[in-house]
């Protein structure tokens, strides 16, 4: 996905920036609203992630404007004010949807996705790879004519492994980014999904190889 | 609300001008009173003096002595007016001659040629007298004669009291006329007093616009000094509220930082130690954060439940959009919310903010306890003059903790040290279903799991 991440805490903005990067978005930022708008004049974005509190002027200002300038860009707040008010009024205003920081990247991920689905999807997602076709959109692999839906963590896990084929990811690895922070999980609980997406790829070229004492890896048999 | 009954405004007015009534209708009726009397005995004196002129004109001197012839006539006079006693006696040079001699004297040292007059007790009664002197020639000398005539007074007892029977009927119905129209008066002068105390008391939490309208000159006093108030109030409000976003802007931001880093340091390193650092240091900024959340959340819902802000709301968009919000959380962990609403639209009456707040904390809890690939129910129902809102999970249950322990502050329950938690979202809940005079129940469900249950009145 492409993002326009809007954020003038310059040490936040390079983290998200990095982190979204290594999911393999592709991330502009800007540090400031008039940053944004150049960056909107010249560039189309899947999603905006908006900070509130910006050194010239307030997101919910820009955020109204970018509503009434009636571009669609679907916007994702970031906020610092927890308040249910606050929640609600960011709706009102024409958020599609609001975070409160610190945010798990797992869950601003799993909003873009609910975003982006409910906007009636952006452009082409959909990846191929060995005989399959994968759409992480609508959550779905197709192997030869039959359409496979994924469970949300069997459509994490094989994005990925789609993502680096061939490459080893421990089972430590996975676990991080399948399982939230706040729960308490032994990195064999990794085999439980492992074997669920096995069964969605059944028939197909592709395959996930066990490479003992070490992890799992997409294959192309 | 409190009234302070010992200040009111209206009692002491009404008290005040009741008092002048009460003081305008005795004067009234002494005076009637007084002028009634003056007026009876006055007629009772001339008809006095006119008999006892008429008696003295037929004073003449004879050869022995003095010859009076009385008139009857004067008596008649007398008798027109009542039917009191009449009594007479002539007085000639000291001796009395005809009438009854025990009738008391004229006072001492008053000129007698035009009649005097006088209120006297004669006999077993009270008598008006009037006394006039003429002098007699009797043998070329003058000898001076008395006439006094007096009468009972009963007739003039009576006039003068049916006279202030009336003075007094008069003062009591001038005291009802003054007593309802000083009520009226309190009323209409409090009026304005009144409407301001309802313009203000009628604004919603968020109303700090000043008082406007028109006031009448003794209130303007009172409305600059409550629109100076109104707008401190606002200031320390702003003040306040800028003070809270830009505090928590400053905590959450570099929080955030913490976390996306140790996010991509997880990312980099198959160092289990190193990871389980990260993963206690994750743990923690998520802790903080959701401790504050939920106490500025309780906060706001502890304000709002005082100055509720109450609107019709529709339970069923409510529901609906609360359970899209949380979808993408519960879709992490392989959560199916399953949510049932009624065809038609639920209205309430209600402050949508403490409603919101209040299942969002149910729906966040259930997500929070519920494994993975779990089932989470959402279901509103109407019946009988009430909505529910029902949230099953398929979770730990409660562990043998009641409801009431459950919504204590900052209480959990005892089989929940694993999960991130402030004991403060079931208080929420519980907190907002009193405000709307709903209950809040919570029990455990039937094969595993909690069931909470939100009862809000219809109306």
């Amino acid at each position: 996905m492409r993002f326009l991440l809007v954020e003038d805490n310059a040490d936040l903005g390079q983290s998200v920036q990095k982190r979204l990067a290594m999911d393999g978005h592709a991330v502009d930022w800007a540090q400031s609203l008039a940053d944004a708008e150049d960056h909107l004049g010249v560039a189309s974005y899947d999603l905006i992630l908006l900070d509130i509190m910006l050194p010239d002027g307030d997101g919910r200002d820009f955020l109204a404007a970018h509503r009434r300038a009636q571009r669609d860009t679907p916007v994702i707040v970031m906020t610092a004010r927890s308040a249910v008010s606050d929640r609600v009024a960011l709706l009102d205003t024409g958020a599609d949807d609001y975070i409160t920081k610190p945010f798990d990247f797992a869950e601003l991920e799993a909003r873009c996705r609910a975003v982006l689905r409910r906007r009636g999807g952006a452009a082409q997602t959909q990846i191929s790879f060995a005989d399959l076709t994968f759409d992480p959109l609508s959550a779905t692999v197709t192997v030869g004519d039959e359409v496979r839906e994924l469970r949300n963590r069997e459509l994490r896990l094989f994005e990925i492994l789609v993502a680096a084929p061939g490459r080893i990811h421990s089972k430590a690895q996975l676990c991080d980014r399948l399982f939230s922070f706040a729960e308490a999980v032994s990195d064999n609980a990794i085999e439980v999904y492992v074997g669920r997406l096995r069964k969605k790829l059944a028939g197909s070229a592709a395959k996930i190889e066990t490479v003992r004492g070490v992890g799992y890896r997409l294959t192309d048999t | 609300m409190k009234t302070y009954l010992a200040h009111s405004i209206r009692r002491r007015l009404v008290l005040q001008l009741l008092i002048v009534a009460a003081v305008l209708a005795v004067l009234l009726y002494f005076s009637i009173r007084t002028v009634a009397d003056d007026a009876v005995e006055t007629t009772q004196d001339s008809i006095l003096g006119a008999a006892t002129m008429a008696i003295a004109d037929q004073l003449r001197g004879a050869d022995e002595g003095v010859e009076i012839d009385i008139p009857y006539s004067a008596f008649s006079m007398l008798s027109s007016i009542s039917q009191d006693r009449v009594f007479y006696r002539i007085v000639v040079g000291g001796e009395t001659i005809t009438g009854y001699p025990d009738l008391p004297d004229p006072p001492q040292g008053t000129s007698l040629l035009s009649p005097v007059y006088f209120s006297s007790p004669f006999r077993d009664t009270d008598v008006r007298i009037a006394a006039v002197e003429r002098a007699v020639l009797v043998e070329r000398s003058s000898v001076p004669v008395l006439v006094m005539v007096a009468q009972t007074r009963q007739g003039q007892a009576a006039i003068v009291a049916s006279m202030a029977n009336r003075a007094a009927a008069l003062g009591l119905g001038f005291f009802a006329v003054a007593a309802i129209l000083s009520l009226l008066t309190a009323s209409s002068v409090l009026k304005p007093l009144h409407r301001l105390a309802g313009s203000v008391g009628r604004r919603g939490p968020q109303d700090l616009r000043p008082v406007t309208g028109s006031t009448p000159a003794e209130l303007v006093p009172f409305v600059l000094s409550l629109n100076g108030f109104i707008s401190r109030l606002r200031a320390a409000l702003t003040r306040t509220e800028t003070f809270i976003a830009e505090a928590a802007h400053h905590i959450r931001t570099p929080l955030s930082t913490v976390r996306a880093q140790a996010e991509i340091a997880l990312r980099q390193t198959d160092d289990a130690e190193t990871r389980a650092t990260l993963h206690k240091m994750i743990r923690a900024v998520e802790d903080s954060a959701r401790s504050a959340s939920q106490l500025l959340d309780h906060a706001t819902v502890v304000y709002r439940t005082d100055q509720r802000d109450d609107a019709r709301i529709d339970l069923r968009t409510l529901v609906q959009d609360v359970a899209r919000m949380s979808d993408p959380t519960a879709d992490l962990r392989d959560i199916t919310l399953d949510v049932t609403v009624p065809d038609i639209a639920v209205e309430i009456q209600g402050d949508r903010l403490l409603i919101e707040s209040a299942l969002r904390n149910l729906v966040d809890n259930s997500i929070k306890y519920t494994l993975a690939d779990g089932l989470i129910g959402i279901a509103l129902t109407v019946e009988s003059g009430r909505a529910d809102i029902i949230v099953t999970d398929t979770g730990r249950g409660l562990s043998g903790a009641t409801a009431k322990e459950l919504t204590e502050r900052f209480r959990r329950g005892a089989n929940v040290a694993d999960v991130v938690g402030s004991g403060l979202g079931l208080t929420i809940v519980a907190e907002v279903a009193a405000a709307h005079d709903g209950a809040f129940t919570l029990a455990d469900r039937k094969g595993g799991g909690a069931c909470a249950r939100l009862s809000l009145p219809l109306r």
